[in-house]
């Protein structure tokens, strides 16, 4: 009696484990049909990754997502520029250097910083964000790379934070120790132990901050002005690949062209979002390994 | 087979050893490996009712590994290979398809002492449940038997709803043993019980152990040599992966041996 | 003999400028959680009253409450865990109780990480794609949290495994050589050991799944309804879409009800944040071996 219902459990259990593989092809083979007919039909690959002419509904249609990926490169990149120093410093002084109530405190922050929705991050961005921007440096629009990219680079900071820091509590105390004993100062023992031995995974945490912002929907819907254009400056307003999909699903008509595009950016998205994670993966297990 | 010719210690009126059934464990050209390194190899011996079988031998000699193999913990071990063959009451523990039928029947104490997080009631009830026994009554009394066989009984009895994992490391192992004698089982395997309990409740326990071989078989690994001398009708003595000698307790001790590294770690030369 | 060499000195200066400077750097980090939540609290409290979270959107949006809003989110929230905690939970067992080390337990793991990092938008086409047109469901409070069950399904593994994992592995031996099978085991103690962990995980899942507005917006969300929804197959407004439209697609609204939205969303967030947090403070103090 117990041995069956511990078959029946272990069945039931392991259909629970598989469901994870079940979902992500699912995801790949749901957007992959319905963009199918698109990406046979009127993509062209030339047009796509080289003009900036995105035109769904005009007469004439042209599908440059150029602009697109600039934007969303753009935005991130400036998110990166910000966050990866902030990021990694955060995780070097909670792990390293805050003991007790201050770094329990910091880590609580951290968290709450991960929690704000996105939806609330957009609208700061346009209701707090935009006009100081307009004031600070006199521009006509504050919905802009800039913008976007704070915002974005506050988003990605947790999750960058969080797992640079368990890379880097992972380096085993012995070493330090050992370090330690020989006179150096834990600033030395910083640089030339821990953060050798936990480089793969900081740029793990590098990597998955760099997913997260460039897989951001809504506030970077809301916050980078949305025009397709190629930015020259971070006061420029821009378009990310997610807010195209995100503004313009709506309006589609159900496999038609329009609809099938908006889905063919979905893949796009998709295998990025997939190799950068594969990446942050192998590279986190090659420090296992060793 | 049998070498000692059916020497029993009935003089103090405790049943012994039943030599002239057949075996309640037979051994036959067993051979352990982890991962590919061997731990054990070539072990044949018997075992039989109502004996207290002491194995004796330094570490790495593979004695823990011949208990793991006798319960089937090679399931759950990862890298653990068992060759060779171990019979039960003349069935293979490798035919056992359901192997927690056979884990029931056979109690187990191993050095760490394990608490479970349920309280120390709960703990000793434990497996009476999972045999399907339900009645509070009945519970009640195998608790406070199997608690007092273990000599536990008197410092918990007043906090059976405390946790199991919160007792000290010599509660917790003498609660280990309550839990194992709760299984009623048939053979009981224990390994190094005495690391965690001090020398008077090891007394204690050595013998309760007398006793209980009038109802049991009993596999004693330990690495107090005096231990076995004081417990084991039959002791075996493991080094590095074998089976050096086999014999009674008291030949072993007297020097009447084959092999003269068994009188050199008993004299304590090696170990 | 034990005096300080000039190079003492000199690497001693050094840290004290590294500290200074990584303390720096990581209050840059966590200032603007604190403007954040201070700035909404002063513009949005004046719009906060019983009226407010007890009625619904009149004028076109431009006045009234967010009742309706506030109800869609709890369904919806119900809804996505009543899908993805008994899934959740049960991958969580298999990958700590059961899994062995293969290639199939790393593609599972690989396969979790990616639906973490899979932007929240590709989400919203999967749900659109598969709940709304191929299972037929519509636009619907299930398509939706189902979606949102699939993209906070890793939250709730990744929680359940690690409390799972905490439980010593000294106690499933000792079950098992008592005879108890691996799912009496789980059942009578690995499970009741883990269960608040499993339950701050829960919390955390909540709080995500409350905020999120791209996988809902073409799968279950609307601007506006005037009836509560009564079942799963209804469509709902709901907190965070509400926020979004609002702020972006109404017109001539009061910015000071904006900013209640707002509020009341980010307090739904951080409260279940809150909870979970105290909880895993408390569990923490909790030794129970």
């Amino acid at each position: 009696m117990a041995w069956y219902v511990d078959r029946v459990a272990r069945v039931l259990v392991f259909a629970g484990g598989i469901s994870a593989i079940v979902f992500i092809v699912g995801i790949f083979v749901f957007i992959t049909k319905e963009g199918l007919d698109f990406v046979l039909g009127p993509l062209s690959l030339g047009e796509f990754f080289t003009s900036i002419a995105w035109r769904p509904t005009s007469n004439n249609p042209t599908y440059g997502a150029l602009a697109l990926i600039v934007g969303t490169a753009s935005v991130t990149g400036f998110a990166m520029l910000l966050s990866v120093p902030l990021s990694l410093g955060a995780a070097l002084f909670i792990a390293e250097f805050a003991t007790g109530r201050t770094r329990e405190t910091l880590k609580v922050l951290v968290e709450m910083l991960a929690a704000i929705p996105s939806v609330v991050w957009g609208f700061i961005g346009m209701s707090i964000m935009n006009p100081l921007i307009i004031r600070t440096f006199d521009v006509p629009v504050g919905l802009n790379v800039l913008n976007a990219g704070l915002i974005l680079g506050l988003m990605a900071a947790p999750i960058m934070t969080t797992i640079a820091e368990d890379a880097l509590k992972a380096v085993p105390d012995t070493y330090r120790e050992a370090a330690e004993a020989l006179g150096a100062t834990r600033w030395e023992v910083i640089v030339k132990v821990v953060i050798p031995a936990s480089r793969n995974g900081l740029l793990a945490a590098v990597l998955l901050g760099v997913g997260r912002g460039f897989g951001e929907t809504m506030a970077v819907l809301m916050a980078s002005g949305h025009a397709i254009n190629l930015p020259t400056s971070p006061f420029d307003s821009v378009r990310a690949l997610t807010a195209t999909i995100a503004a313009e699903l709506g309006d589609t008509v159900k496999g038609g062209a329009h609809w099938g595009s908006l889905f063919t950016l979905g893949i796009l998205l998709f295998v990025v979002t997939f190799v950068i994670n594969l990446t942050a993966d192998i590279v986190v297990r090659g420090i296992r390994k060793k | 087979m049998v070498d000692t010719a059916a020497r029993t210690t009935a003089a103090n009126g405790v049943p012994g050893p039943v030599y002239d059934e057949p075996p309640i464990i037979e051994v036959r050209g067993l051979s352990i490996a982890y991962g590919g390194k061997p731990a054990l190899q070539g072990v044949n011996l018997d075992i039989y009712r109502h004996e207290i079988f002491g194995i004796i031998g330094p570490a790495n000699s593979g004695k823990t590994s011949f208990l793991r193999a006798l319960n089937r913990m090679d399931a759950f071990t990862t890298g653990m290979k068992v060759g060779g063959a171990i019979r039960i009451n003349g069935k293979d523990v490798s035919d056992w398809r359901n192997e927690y039928a056979l884990r029931s029947r056979i109690g187990v104490v191993f050095p760490l002492p394990v608490g479970l997080p349920l309280t120390v009631y709960d703990n000793v009830a434990f497996s009476p449940r999972l045999r399907g026994i339900r009645k509070k009554a009945q519970l009640d009394e195998v608790v406070e038997r199997c608690l007092t066989r273990a000599a536990l009984w008197d410092e918990v009895k007043d906090r059976l709803d405390s946790l199991g994992s919160l007792l000290s490391g010599g509660q917790q192992q003498r609660l280990t043993i309550a839990r194992a004698l709760s299984q009623e089982p048939e053979l009981l395997l224990l390994d190094e019980f005495s690391i965690a309990v001090d020398p008077v409740t090891t007394m204690r326990i050595e013998d309760v152990l007398k006793e209980l071989r009038s109802e049991l078989t009993i596999v004693l690994v330990t690495n107090l040599v005096q231990q076995a001398r004081r417990l084991a009708d039959r002791t075996a003595f493991f080094l590095m992966g074998e089976l050096v000698e086999i014999g009674a307790t008291e030949d072993l001790f007297e020097g009447k041996v084959k092999d003269k590294r068994t009188t050199g770690y008993i004299e304590g030369r090696f170990g | 003999m034990f005096t300080a060499t000039r190079l003492n000195r000199r690497s001693y200066r050094t840290e004290s400028v590294a500290k200074a400077v990584f303390c720096l750097m990581t209050v840059v980090l966590v200032i603007p959680v604190l403007l954040i939540v201070g700035t909404l609290v002063v513009k949005g409290a004046p719009a906060i009253s019983w009226e407010f979270l007890f009625t619904a959107p009149t004028d076109n949006m431009t006045a009234g409450g967010i009742f309706p809003a506030l109800i869609g989110t709890v369904w919806l929230v119900v809804v996505a865990l009543l899908a993805s905690v008994p899934v959740g939970v049960a991958a969580a067992v298999y990958l700590s109780e059961y899994a062995p080390d293969n290639l199939l337990t790393r593609t599972i793991n690989l396969a979790i990480i990616n639906l973490a990092g899979v932007p929240s938008i590709v989400h919203a086409l999967f749900g659109f794609g598969a709940f709304v047109l191929f299972f037929d469901m519509g636009p619907s409070i299930l398509a939706a949290s189902l979606t949102l069950a699939v993209m906070t399904l890793p939250v709730v593994i990744v929680a359940t495994r690690e409390s799972l994992q905490a439980v010593p592995q000294a106690f499933r031996e000792a079950c098992w050589n008592m005879g108890a099978t691996r799912w009496q085991t789980i059942r009578k103690v690995v499970l009741p050991n883990s269960i608040s962990g499993i339950l701050t995980g829960v919390i955390l899942e909540v709080s995500r799944t409350a905020g999120e507005t791209a996988p809902i917006m073409f799968t279950g969300a609307t601007a506006f309804v005037a009836f509560l929804p009564g079942g799963v197959l209804d469509q709902t407004m709901a907190m965070s879409y509400h926020l979004y439209y609002i702020a972006t697609q109404a017109t001539d609204v009061p910015e000071e009800l904006t900013f209640g939205v707002a509020l009341v969303l980010i307090a739904i967030v951080l409260a279940m944040n809150a909870v979970s947090i105290a909880f895993r403070v408390y569990l923490r103090g909790l030794k129970k071996w």
